[in-house]
């Protein structure tokens, strides 16, 4: 049932496709980091319009499918005159949807400082910039660092949807090798495989860096 | 200023695929919740063979991707002469692959009610299945609650992925529509509106009970 | 330096013809820590002893051994003339199952620091849970019970309210209540008023010295409170280090202890006990 020489075969094939599924990743993430640090200043603002407008989009985007928006963003786009290769649409449809989740990651991190800290500055008489940059930010993100290394994993996991906006990812590159030798097991497993190492290796990581994080 | 009407004259095209996707969400997560609790205790089992079962079931649900696990049960399990519908394999893959996560939040509930409830039904000389049914479970099931209404909420945006492989659920519709109209602004506006406004009962539930809650608590 | 001390005050325990409890050679640990020395206690129906002793010493294990919350590391203790954690097959001792453990266990009864109400339960139902679904009492008799037993608490008026709309004193006299109503012959209190504010400590103290007064119930309290033990107990055991180091009636204990480390940790109580008496 199981065909090694041929499961070898395919596997350069696979590998090469992966590496599309781990850039994507990659990329997708750091958008929603930056993304998702603006988002969450964005709901933090004092100008209500904006606050109330950045939660609606939040709360909008973290409820509908990320497969919908995907479609969105690869085909609707370019009718309003914006092209976009399906590993562009990928990565800022990836980096947009997770971008909401991180933002609520950031605002826990951020409320977890204590107001003594604000007050601190405030009496240093640091600007709000500084404050931001060498007393919050620094105490925010480091606690909040297992919980956004979990959404990475997350994001991983969901990358083979880029293969429904033609994306040739690990996913796509597996179908396509099964439809042309009508051999799905060997692929598709071993594609399932690859997503288990990997997301297995990705959180040991992420538990040994909160053992680090937790000693300070 | 609307630059376009309302698109209502596509709704009825997409309207069967809603109720697929609501079906889909239905049973999967029933499918999800009974196995949450199967493996919650699972995982908590005083039996080291249950237990270790219970916590591969986990990680290779959580470990691997959804949309691989539904290729897998639609594509590869026939070659091992299990034969699936698309909608068979969506609910058994959706509610094996989000019971894996609620399970986690069975487990972590029932431990977080505190030990000393434990002791105080044992000095009532309460059996273990007495304190766990009468004492533990009915505090750790408020706890659940909140979470589990956010795995809703995922597992229902998860059943888009099971247009691709077939299943005539409102993604694939839309993704159809779009195709025999190319009206696709308006076909995929329409589509996230629609997922939307189904979730948005529950985004309401879940913030209501998170909100009773921490007041309960305080 | 430890062992002379221990020859020269050694500690006698009262002949009891018929304890009701009995440890014999208890020891526990937890990892190397030795919390409890063979420990040798006999409690008498009816009586109430009241545990003294510095945080650590194992008082609080003492009585969560005797509630089944704690297995003791080796020793036996008897309630009641059976052993709680063993079972007796062809004259050996072997550890008990469940069934056993609950069987004899039913016997004891226990009221916490922290009270441990149900939470998810009003308090009609935090009392009446234990007597209908563990004694298998109907519902009406069991709340006609509760009932009873929650005026005699002087809450009667709360049946329908929740744990957390009542103060903590009002918390632990509906847990003395839910202990009671299951009609212990031994009750164990672990120092029922260190978690409570200074001005609720009287009123728990109250019901336990009314519950005391009708002699009924066989205590063990373990506490802080010396005016208090003073006042109920019929005997008060001195534990430090893990042994018991002096024991005997309250006017003795209290006012002229023969071992000088009762005598160093009573110094630091007498002037709250005079204050107080």
């Amino acid at each position: 049932m199981w065909d090694w020489e041929y499961a070898f075969s395919i596997m350069p094939q696979l590998l090469k496709a992966l590496q599309i599924t781990i850039s994507a990743t990659i990329l997708g993430f750091l958008l929603a980091c930056i993304l998702g640090l603006l988002l969450a200043f964005a709901r933090r603002s004092n100008f209500k319009p904006l606050s109330l407008v950045t939660g609606g989009f939040v709360e909008f985007v973290r409820s509908t499918p990320l497969l919908a928006q995907l479609y969105f963003i690869f085909y609707v786009l370019p009718q309003c005159g914006i092209m976009l290769s399906p590993l562009s649409a990928g990565v800022i449809g990836l980096g947009l949807h997770y971008s909401t989740y991180l933002s609520e990651v950031y605002r826990a991190g951020i409320d977890a400082v204590p107001r003594g800290q604000w007050e601190a500055s405030t009496a240093l008489n640091f600007s709000r910039t500084r404050t931001w940059l060498s007393v919050i930010l620094p105490q925010a993100i480091p606690p909040i660092i297992p919980v956004m290394g979990n959404y990475f994993i997350g994001m991983f996991k969901d990358t083979p949807l880029l293969s429904a906006i033609t994306l040739v990812e690990v996913l796509q590159a597996a179908k396509i090798i099964g439809s042309h030798t009508f051999r799905y097991i060997e692929p598709i497993t071993i594609v399932g495989l690859m997503f288990l190492v990997l997301s297995y290796v990705s959180s040991v990581g992420i538990r040994r860096l909160e053992a680090r994080l937790n000693r300070w | 200023m609307i630059p376009i009407n309302p698109p209502f004259d596509l709704l009825p095209a997409l309207l069967p695929g809603v109720g697929i996707t609501l079906q889909l969400t239905i049973f999967s997560s029933l499918l999800a919740f009974m196995l949450a609790f199967i493996v919650g205790f699972g995982r908590l089992s005083k039996y080291k063979s249950i237990q270790v079962v219970s916590t591969i079931y986990v990680e290779f649900f959580r470990g691997t991707s959804l949309l691989v696990q539904l290729f897998w049960a639609y594509f590869v399990l026939p070659h091992f002469g299990l034969e699936l519908t698309a909608m068979q394999a969506g609910v058994i893959v959706l509610g094996l692959n989000y019971g894996a996560y609620a399970s986690e939040v069975v487990r972590s509930s029932i431990l977080a009610v505190p030990k000393s409830q434990t002791e105080a039904g044992i000095a009532l000389n309460m059996t273990s299945t007495q304190i766990m049914y009468r004492v533990i479970l009915p505090q750790a099931f408020l706890t659940m609650l909140p979470p589990f209404g956010n795995l809703l909420i995922e597992l229902l945006k998860g059943t888009a992925l099971v247009s691709l492989i077939t299943l005539s659920d409102l993604m694939f519709m839309g993704a159809q529509l779009r195709i025999t109209t190319l009206r696709t602004t308006e076909v995929f506006c329409l589509v996230l509106i629609i997922y939307f406004i189904i979730a948005y009962p529950l985004i309401l539930g879940v913030r209501g009970l998170e909100s009773k809650f921490s007041k309960g608590r305080a | 330096m430890e062992a002379i001390q221990l020859n020269q005050y050694e500690d006698i325990s009262p002949v009891i013809d018929k304890p009701i409890i009995s440890y014999q050679k208890v020891s526990k640990s937890f990892g190397d820590l030795k919390v409890l020395r063979e420990i040798d206690l006999d409690i008498a129906p009816g009586e109430i002893v009241a545990v003294i002793g510095s945080s650590g010493s194992g008082k609080t294990t003492l009585a969560r051994m005797l509630m089944t919350l704690e297995q003791p590391t080796s020793g036996v203790i008897m309630v009641d003339g059976e052993p709680l954690w063993h079972k007796s097959v062809n004259g050996k001792l072997v550890p008990a199952d469940e069934k056993h453990i609950r069987r004899v266990r039913s016997k004891i009864g226990m009221v916490f620091q922290q009270f441990n109400l149900f939470p998810h339960m009003t308090i009609l139902r935090n009392v009446t849970e234990a007597p209908i679904h563990v004694l298998g009492i109907s519902r009406a008799e069991a709340e006609e019970r509760a009932v009873a037993m929650l005026n005699k608490v002087g809450l009667g008026n709360k049946l329908d309210v929740y744990p957390a709309q009542l103060s903590g004193g009002q918390q632990q006299r509906v847990a003395i209540a839910r202990a009671l109503v299951m009609r212990p012959k031994v009750m164990l209190c672990d120092e029922v008023t260190s978690a409570l504010d200074p001005e609720l400590v009287g009123e728990v103290l109250e019901v336990l010295k009314e519950i005391a007064a009708e002699g009924e119930t066989t205590m063990l309290l373990i506490t802080h409170e010396m005016a208090f033990a003073g006042d109920v107990a019929d005997r008060i055991i001195f534990i430090d280090k893990g042994r018991i180091v002096e024991q005997g009636p309250p006017n003795v204990i209290l006012s002229n202890p023969r071992n000088p480390r009762t005598r160093e940790f009573l110094s630091r109580f007498r002037q709250q006990w005079a204050s107080k008496s």
